[in-house]
């Protein structure tokens, strides 16, 4: 008791406990405590959607005409894509590879667009690429022009900065409802969506890199008599020129992601629509194969791009002959007249022949229907053991969740009560460890959430413990920060959807973060290991979305263990590298004077490394948290009930108001999240002594 | 000679620990090339191969004993594989052939849990930049090691007290080594090294990250320390100055093996070749040099001539003689007169050491 009043922290903790429990007794009699009160709820949703019509009906020609416009260069570029014989992209595509990083990416480049023709995808294929082709340059010259701008006003920096963060915290879903309202139907929306989710990270590292420029580097330009103009495009800029050009991959990914994103909404006949499409109509086999298309492009253009990013120019290349310095585009050139040529002979060279085309998605239905039909039980078993023991509990409560069906009894009074002790003696326990109160409250804080759930768990309470847990990772600032959202979620009646997105998405980063720390810890300490997880993680984080969540919906269906699943596939990497890498870079001395003290190994790992790692670690935390968070919308498509899908609902009925308040809302929790985990992290090291 | 018997560390010297032509060797399968009897007929020859094809010989057929109670000092420059050699003592780095003989028990051989029980109980390591945890307060760090053991909370707190007191800590219990100096930081080391009661000190360049002026300090109350706990110790440095003031016994190391053994004086007066010369050139002998090791024998000062301990430095020995121009006595072991030091027996032991400094090279 007396640790408990030394500790200012814990006495804090300790009072928000103890208002939680007293509002979960009180909310059986006073139901507003439960859920917050629909009087008090603001018109903010219809009020956005009037300004909304007043600024379409005040502006909206203005907006057609830049679709009008924009359409015209897209519309150029696919026609011109789908007129291209076949060979001669696929060739260019191969001459890039190889241009960019030898022989092995060039090999992978053709096989996968070998694949593309072969599955009968050619023709989506190259409208995705059609609308990445203008998306990207597009991306990455007003990327670069508000890098430049923010670089050379502070002002525009400390405007810029904050507004970019947002636009990546906001799902992307919720960019696309005012621009359909906009802009109207059409490929115009997938390639401004792409612009606007795009250019962010072209803007942060061109900054980032100009930045860095050596300031001896600068001077000497000065000092040799460079011009404004000079110094900046001779000296500045190609000493930055890496750093633009990782800009430039990760535009590139994020343009191509948000362009399958948009497909969602359809009309543009690209690949990202065949995956969609066939989802619905729940043929898997045929969506995988589509999936696996975008999975392909999203890799080989995040190779070649990184290789062009990070690979040496050769300095002495302008000393080479003519014929040597430009052979990739001889070679090129000399592609083009011959497939020109010979397609006339030939016509299986313009047009991939329809016969030629190979299409596997039957045998892999039917290998699915075996698997769920014959592996019913496992996968059942799965599914309820996780559904029913853990993620009902976690978000009705016990009371509610256990109940003769699930878990075979009804929970009575007697239980509650056994439960409580239950709950007293682990915190007993935990106090007598000598580690001070907080161990044992939180252990009475996860039972307390058990019994009651999340969706149950009194608004105040809620709220009392987010400012709380804000309050003790950053300060009074981050409190009030995090006191205003919760506020906006509650003013604008979409709190209990809030709610179910952090209970979701809390889950799943609990899995995410515990699995893939494990796996990163025995990364580090196994070479095998992490040569045998690297590439998996590469892919997974290249890959477009939607895509993760096909081989999973095909296994489980709809629904939010399916949702769990998927971000858990996708939040796991971060974890996974993280911890890796944190663990790699411990200092040598310290591991070995742990082992000179005689530390056994799991000593070593549980006294010494993982303390020390823990900062680092918990950086891993808050990228799989921005994972999960965005993997979270998408999710939205397997039916869940939380922010996601309303973001989804606002989209597909044209509801304004509803989809944008959404969105902000998970940008809220996004925020806020990110915050808490980074400020702590910060700290931290700086405890430690790390930085 | 004097020397010798000065080099005598105080209990007898019984061996604590030694090492038998140890070699460690980095690179893709050393021991392919230990097949056959190279190391033990020429091991020259086998370094030279071995460099030869590739690898990196941090050690080369080291071989040194350290006696129960002494300072045993390992000086080389960077690179010279004096750090590694430490390593293998405690089988921090695995030696790729050789023996290393704790207590007369091969260390190689000995099971892992049981090399952890050594280092738990009879070793204590030192290290340059500390190696102090950073999550833990001074108390807990250095209960850290007793914590391995298993001992129990307040066991382990006031043990760790006693050692922070000792190396006048005291009252610094709860900062993080984050927010102590280096010198601080280092007794924190020291403290934790010596918690568990070690009979074996492993020190390693423990003041080299340290300021001159701090440097100086901490091996006085080095010093002082080993008065009090007779630890068996093997230190080591790049400071060839450093070495000399604490060393009882030094080895010189070069290119992974080892140069020359033997106390300061020896070293100083009798350097085994020009490389060990080149550091010995520059040293004032009146800092190297004692009693014993400039004394004549033969010379019987009178009844009322000062007396003065074998070990005392010249330095010390100099304004006394300047009073005493008869001579001052010279005591050895349980205060046996051993001869007397006059002006002349001085000029005639540092002339000695000037010629023997300078071999013809």
């Amino acid at each position: 008791m007396t640790a408990l009043f030394a500790d200012r922290h814990a006495r804090i903790w300790a009072g928000v406990l103890v208002f939680s429990a007293l509002c979960v007794a009180l909310s059986g009699g006073l139901p507003w405590l439960k859920s917050y009160p629909d009087s008090l709820v603001l018109p903010v949703t219809p009020i956005l959607n009037d300004i909304m019509t007043w600024f379409v009906g005040l502006f909206g020609w203005a907006f057609r005409d830049i679709s009008f416009v924009l359409a015209m260069p897209i519309e150029g570029v696919r026609q011109l894509l789908q007129w291209l014989p076949w060979p001669f992209t696929m060739g260019v595509c191969v001459i890039v590879a190889h241009a960019a990083a030898g022989w092995r990416l060039a090999a992978f480049t053709g096989a996968a667009m070998l694949y593309m023709a072969a599955m009968g995808y050619w023709v989506e294929s190259m409208n995705t690429l059609a609308l990445v082709a203008i998306s990207v340059p597009l991306s990455v010259l007003v990327g670069f022009g508000f890098g430049v701008w923010a670089f050379v006003s502070r002002r525009a920096e400390r405007i810029i900065m904050p507004a970019l963060d947002l636009m990546q915290t906001v799902p992307t879903f919720a960019y696309l409802l005012p621009i359909l309202l906009l802009f109207g139907f059409g490929a115009v929306v997938g390639l401004i969506a792409s612009l606007l989710f795009a250019f962010p990270p072209m803007v942060r590292n061109t900054v980032l890199g100009l930045q860095r420029v050596s300031p001896e580097v600068v001077e000497s330009g000065t000092m040799s008599g460079a011009t404004g103009a000079q110094l900046f495009w001779q000296i500045r800029v190609p000493s930055a020129k890496r750093q633009i050009m990782l800009g430039v991959n990760q535009t590139t990914m994020a343009a191509l992601s948000m362009v399958i994103v948009a497909s969602i909404i359809g009309g543009t006949g690209d690949i990202g629509w065949a995956v969609l499409s066939t989802m619905r109509k729940a043929v898997f086999g045929e969506s995988l194969l589509a999936g696996i298309v975008i999975a392909f492009i999203a890799m080989a253009m995040d190779r070649i791009t990184w290789a062009f990013a990070t690979g040496e120019s050769n300095p002495h290349a302008a000393e080479r002959p003519f014929m040597r310095r430009h052979a990739h585009l001889l070679l090129a050139a000399a592609l083009f007249l011959a497939v020109l040529v010979l397609a006339q002979v030939e016509p299986a060279l313009a047009t991939w022949p329809r016969d030629w085309t190979i299409n596997p998605a039957k045998p892999i239905n039917d290998a699915i229907t075996w698997v769920v039909v014959n592996l019913k039980t496992q996968i059942e078993l799965i599914k309820r053991g996780a559904f029913f023991y853990l993620m009902l509990p976690l978000r009705v409560g016990l009371e509610q969740s256990v109940r003769p069906m699930t878990w075979g009894f009804t929970f009575t009074g007697a239980h509650a009560i056994g439960y409580a002790v239950l709950a007293l003696a682990g915190a007993a326990w935990m106090l007598l460890r000598g580690k001070g109160p907080r161990p044992a409250l939180a252990v009475l804080g996860i039972a307390l959430l058990f019994f009651v759930g999340m969706a149950n768990f009194p608004w105040p309470a809620l709220v009392a413990v987010f400012v709380t847990l804000a309050w003790s990772t950053g300060g009074t600032r981050l409190a009030i920060g995090t006191l205003a959202g919760l506020a906006f979620l509650l003013l604008t009646g979409i709190w209990t959807y809030a709610v179910l997105s952090i209970y979701l998405c809390g889950i799943a980063v609990l899995i995410s973060f515990t699995l893939g720390t494990t796996l990163g810890i025995w990364a580090a300490h196994d070479k095998r290991v992490s040569a045998f997880l690297r590439p998996i993680n590469d892919t997974l984080q290249t890959m477009p979305l939607f895509v993760i969540l096909i081989p999973i919906i095909m296994i489980f269906k709809l629904g939010d263990f399916t949702a769990v699943l998927a971000i858990v596939a996708y939040a796991t990497v971060p974890a996974i590298r993280y911890a890796e890498s944190a663990l790699r870079s411990l200092p040598e001395t310290v591991i070995e004077a742990g082992t000179a003290m005689g530390c056994t190994r799991w000593q070593l790992l549980w006294q010494v490394k993982l303390p020390i790692a823990l900062p680092e670690m918990m950086l891993g935390l808050n990228q799989t948290i921005m994972y999960g968070i965005s993997m979270l919308v998408i999710t939205a498509l397997v039916g869940t009930t939380e922010l996601g899908q309303r973001v989804y609902v606002g989209l597909s009925d044209g509801d304004f108001g509803v989809g944008i308040v959404a969105g902000i809302g998970m940008a809220i929790i996004a925020m806020s999240a990110d915050r808490m985990t980074q400020s702590w992290s910060a700290s931290r090291r700086k405890q430690l002594g790390l930085v | 000679m004097a020397v010798t018997a000065e080099g005598t560390p105080p209990d007898g010297g019984k061996i604590k620990i030694s090492c038998r032509n140890v070699w460690k060797v980095y690179g893709d399968n050393p021991q392919a090339m230990f097949g056959d009897d190279a190391a033990a007929t020429d091991p020259a020859g086998l370094a030279r191969r071995l460099r030869e094809a590739g690898h990196i010989v941090a050690a080369c057929d080291v071989s040194f004993d350290v006696r129960a109670g002494e300072i045993f000092v390992i000086m080389g420059l960077s690179g010279s594989g004096k750090s590694t050699m430490v390593r293998c003592l405690s089988r921090l780095v695995e030696p790729t052939a050789g023996e290393i003989l704790l207590d007369g028990r091969d260390l190689l051989t000995v099971p892992d849990k049981d090399l952890i029980d050594i280092r738990r109980h009879k070793m204590g390591m030192v290290f340059q930049n500390f190696g102090l945890l950073p999550h833990l307060n001074v108390l807990d760090n250095v209960a850290f090691p007793l914590k391995l053991q298993g001992v129990p909370l307040a066991e382990r707190r006031a043990r760790a007290q006693r050692v922070i007191d000792l190396v006048e800590l005291g009252g610094r219990e709860a900062a993080f080594p984050g927010e102590l100096s280096g010198g601080q930081q280092q007794r924190v080391g020291i403290a934790r090294s010596l918690a568990v009661e070690p009979e074996l000190w492993f020190l390693d360049e423990p003041f080299s990250a340290l300021d001159p002026l701090i440097r100086r300090q901490m091996q006085d109350e080095f010093l002082k320390l080993q008065q009090m706990l007779h630890k068996s110790i093997v230190f080591i440095t790049h400071d060839f100055l450093e070495a000399l003031r604490i060393a009882d016994r030094m080895a010189i190391m070069r290119e992974g093996a080892i140069v020359q053994i033997g106390s300061p004086a020896e070293l100083v007066l009798h350097p085994a070749d020009s490389y060990v010369a080149e550091f010995t050139s520059e040293v004032p002998r009146s800092r190297v040099l004692r009693a014993a090791d400039v004394l004549d024998p033969a010379a019987r000062p009178g009844a009322d001539a000062p007396r003065i301990d074998g070990r005392a430095r010249l330095q010390e020995v100099y304004p006394l003689l300047a009073r005493h121009t008869d001579g001052i006595a010279v005591t050895g072991e349980g205060g046996k007169l051993l001869g007397a030091v006059t002006a002349t027996s001085v000029i005639r032991g540092l002339a000695a050491g000037d010629t023997a400094a300078k071999p013809a090279a």
